[in-house]
């Protein structure tokens, strides 16, 4: 459609007027990061609540939940839970928490938002797909707490559901008939809405930057939305195929992945000839790229974030961008290593665990390159500069585990142990989380007009980082203690004496939760109360500063924006101030 | 002290004392807009999606053969002779979805679309394209022919992971073919509405979509013939 009007020329579709077409199904990105925001939000607090859930539980085993009966009550009579219902909530954490949240948060809401507005583009390639991608995700959404609500109750076999308990059917278990029919379709839909999602932001990458704007010019955040959709793409593609074969075991009676003779509930299952490794082939070729999908966004922007705290250039941008491109390419390579204890070839796990090793290097150059970045600053301390730098702790904490799981001859020790459990959550949960948060206290003031609390803010980043640590931390020592994961108590000689590290990291986990209030808090609050925000309160460099806060609907107001910088030039002289906008025309140096 | 560059005469004012909401910004008279052509970005669109969809097809045949080398229950059967007509009549409607795109390619900018040679390669190229989804529908009925004849042998979904495979293949294959021919109306219709230019009715990406649905069938039809 060829309307030439000016006001319409400026931009691909028109500015909405209706409620519905403003806040609703809008095409706008900037609306439909806030959307994927907002259910990352409220996918966050309901995992949080599972955890808490799981962890009473696992401190104090006996003692009656309030109001869990009317959750479920065959699930947990009297508010006690079964060991099943523990697997049942295990598992809902997990795949709302990796799914919903982490994949969600960083990439799809932050990037949506802003890798248009710093390449200078007045929106995504596709903002029909865009909107598609955000209510196809909500309704992967919705049909995944559906399985709450069945009667069977949610699936019992973890995030990874492993087959044949999940390909099975009801004759397994609780959960395992609707539940996990469920939670496969709901993946399956999550699948198409991340796969539309990736197309538009690779699309938009290459094809809508704004003159001026060459690749190398992008900032470090733009960078990793990039290879992130690039990896998401052909993970995703994986993990599509593998659910669409899982829902073919469990309603069409094929047998991918049930071998012959499993007898269940007494009942001999119709199956034969399936490969159970065939499953956690299919789901780790996708899984490992996904954490990679998970952490990668936050890397981006912490990468993005720092200097503009630190006053300072980020030590080495090209190299930071090599590392990603690098993790991205590496990451299809070294899925086996969650399958050292599974039966496969225990040659092939030296062909997992070599590039597995490899990858730690590209990961530890981006953290030294971040380290590098602050050695010798005037460190400006807001809630966002803190997270960043919290961010590097935690890294590395949880990156330094990773070494030890890579080798297959501690990982024979350490599989499925809380060794494992420490590392992930340290990388994901706490990293990934951290780089939202930092991208969260410095963006608000872009994306609402006003700036958030920033005494809040430092309380909630030291109480948080005080507590993942409690949380985490003493995980590791109960991995090498050889408490095994997944357990919904511990009985055993050798794992009683550790339940009062249990209940430590209980108490830790409860008040770390409360503490995220102060967040929320400070989220609603500041939203409709906080003090009105300038263009550019943080004096950063990006493009996202050069408009106003929050951007008019086309981002730019209709100007031509033209991009003469890079994004790193802090810590020059600039008539007065300490560094040069993107497209700001004064050469400061040959970028 | 570094700003952003403003155009002259813009009436942009700040309000400090606002909401927080954007504010009512116009564009320039005369502004164009920067963003990449449309048929640019459709191009780049579909190969990504394109990409996407091979990767799952991969997929799906990694899990073939390790299914198939993993237990010794594997069927053979012989593929019903539909398939490989099927497989002629699909490259043919990539021919004629080349010979359409040829037609609209020769014609001409802008000044001398109104004559009437114009005319005759605009409707030309129309049918070409209606050929095109004719010939697509029929390889769908003609897929539909060999479920019928493998059914007659007794040979369904679950029966066997040799036919479950054949199933899964040739029917996901199909679901995209018709989802390509949901595209190939909707390019028709723009044609037909904007008066037959091809740059913004999406031609391009979608003839990289449809050869590449061609290719991967012939793709498919050489892993069942020499796998099943």
């Amino acid at each position: 459609m060829h309307d030439t009007s000016a006001a319409h020329a400026a931009h691909q579709h028109a500015a909405p007027t209706s409620f519905i077409r403003k806040h609703i199904f809008s095409l706008d990105h900037k609306v439909i990061g806030k959307q994927y925001y907002g259910l990352a939000l409220l996918a966050v607090f309901i995992g949080m609540a599972l955890s808490w859930l799981m962890r009473i539980h696992l401190g104090w085993p006996a003692w009656p939940i309030p109001l869990l009966d009317k959750l479920s009550a065959v699930g947990a009579p009297q508010g006690v839970m079964t060991p099943e219902y523990y697997l049942s909530l295990m598992t809902m954490h997990g795949t709302i928490m990796v799914f919903f949240v982490l994949t969600n948060a960083p990439f799809a809401a932050f990037g949506n938002y802003f890798l248009p507005i710093q390449i200078g583009a007045e929106d995504m390639a596709f903002p029909r797909f865009n909107m598609m991608s955000f209510w196809v995700t909500f309704t992967a959404f919705l049909v995944m707490m559906a399985a709450f609500f069945v009667s069977d109750g949610p699936p019992i076999s973890g995030w990874t559901a492993y087959a044949p308990l999940s390909a099975v059917g009801g004759d397994a278990g609780p959960g395992l008939a609707l539940g996990q029919t469920l939670w496969a379709i709901s993946i399956a839909i999550f699948c198409i809405a991340s796969l539309l999602g990736a197309l538009n932001f690779i699309a938009t990458t290459l094809d809508l930057r704004t003159k001026g704007m060459s690749l190398a010019r992008m900032p470090a955040s733009s960078w990793a939305w990039f290879v992130t959709a690039v990896i998401s793409l052909l993970a995703f593609a994986v993990l599509l195929p593998a659910c669409i074969l899982l829902i073919l075991d469990r309603v069409a009676g094929t047998s991918f992945f049930i071998p012959a003779g499993l007898i269940l509930s007494d009942k001999l299952q119709p199956h034969s000839g399936g490969s159970v490794l065939l499953w956690q082939h299919l789901f780790w070729f996708f899984g490992h790229p996904e954490v990679y999908i998970a952490i990668l966004p936050s890397i981006g922007i912490v990468c993005h974030i720092l200097p503009v705290f630190a006053r300072k250039p980020l030590l080495g941008l090209r190299a930071a961008v090599g590392c990603m491109i690098a993790t991205g390419f590496l990451s299809y390579m070294v899925w086996g290593h969650h399958m050292f204890v599974s039966g496969m070839s225990p040659f092939s796990a030296n062909l997992f665990s070599v590039p597995t090793l490899i990858i730690t290097i590209p990961m530890t150059i981006l953290t030294l390159l971040l380290i590098g970045s602050v050695y010798g600053a005037k460190m400006r301390f807001t809630a966002a500069s803190l997270f960043c730098l919290g961010f590097i702790s935690v890294f590395i904490s949880g990156g330094i585990s990773g070494f030890f799981l890579a080798q297959p001859s501690i990982d024979i020790y350490l599989h499925a142990t809380y060794f494992v459990v420490a590392h992930f959550h340290f990388v994901m949960a706490v990293a990934s989380l951290f780089g939202v948060f930092a991208g969260t206290y410095f963006w608000f003031p872009k994306m609402f007009g006003r700036m958030m609390n920033e005494t809040l803010g430092k309380l909630h980043f030291w109480l948080t980082f005080i507590g993942v640590y409690c949380i985490f931390m003493p995980m590791h020592y109960l991995g090498l203690a050889g408490n095994v994961r997944r357990y919904s108590a511990f009985v055993d000689d050798y794992l009683i004496p550790l339940i009062p590290v249990h209940k430590f990291i209980t108490i830790a986990a409860l008040l770390t939760g409360a503490a995220q209030f102060i967040f929320l808090f400070n989220l609603i609050w500041s939203r409709f109360k906080g003090p009105i925000a300038s263009e550019n309160p943080w004096e950063a460099t990006s493009l996202e500063w050069s408009t106003t806060s929050p951007p008019p609907f086309d981002n730019f107001g209709g100007r031509h924006i033209v991009v003469y910088n890079g994004p790193n030039e802090y810590g020059v002289e600039n008539n007065g101030t300490d560094f040069v906008m993107q497209v700001s025309p004064e050469k400061i140096s040959a970028s | 002290m570094a700003t952003t560059t403003l155009p002259p005469g813009a009436d942009i004012t700040f309000d400090d004392q606002g909401s927080g909401k954007p504010p009512e910004l116009g564009p320039r008279p005369g502004y164009v807009a920067q963003s990449g052509s449309p048929s640019q970005k459709s191009e780049t669109g579909m190969l990504v999606a394109v990409s996407a969809i091979g990767m799952s097809f991969a997929a799906f045949t990694s899990a073939m053969f390790v299914r198939q080398d993993s237990s010794t229950d594997w069927q053979h059967f012989q593929l019903p002779y539909v398939l490989y007509l099927n497989t002629l009549i699909l490259i043919g409607s990539s021919i004629t979805l080349q010979l359409s795109r040829q037609r609209f390619a020769a014609i001409p900018h802008a000044a001398q679309r109104a004559s009437a040679s114009v005319k005759v390669l605009l409707a030309s190229g129309i049918y070409w394209l209606y050929l095109t989804a004719a010939l697509g529908l029929i390889f769908v009925l003609g897929q539909i022919l060999a479920w019928r004849n493998l059914a007659a042998q007794g040979l369904f979904l679950a029966t066997n992971p040799s036919s479950s495979f054949f199933y899964l293949f040739t029917a996901l294959h199909a679901v995209h073919l018709l989802g390509g021919m949901g595209g190939l109306f909707y390019v028709l219709r723009k044609l037909i509405r904007n008066g037959g230019v091809a740059e913004t009715s999406g031609l391009s990406a979608f003839s990289i979509y449809w050869h590449f649905m061609d290719l991967l069938w012939v793709y498919l039809l050489l892993l069942l013939a020499i796998r099943m």
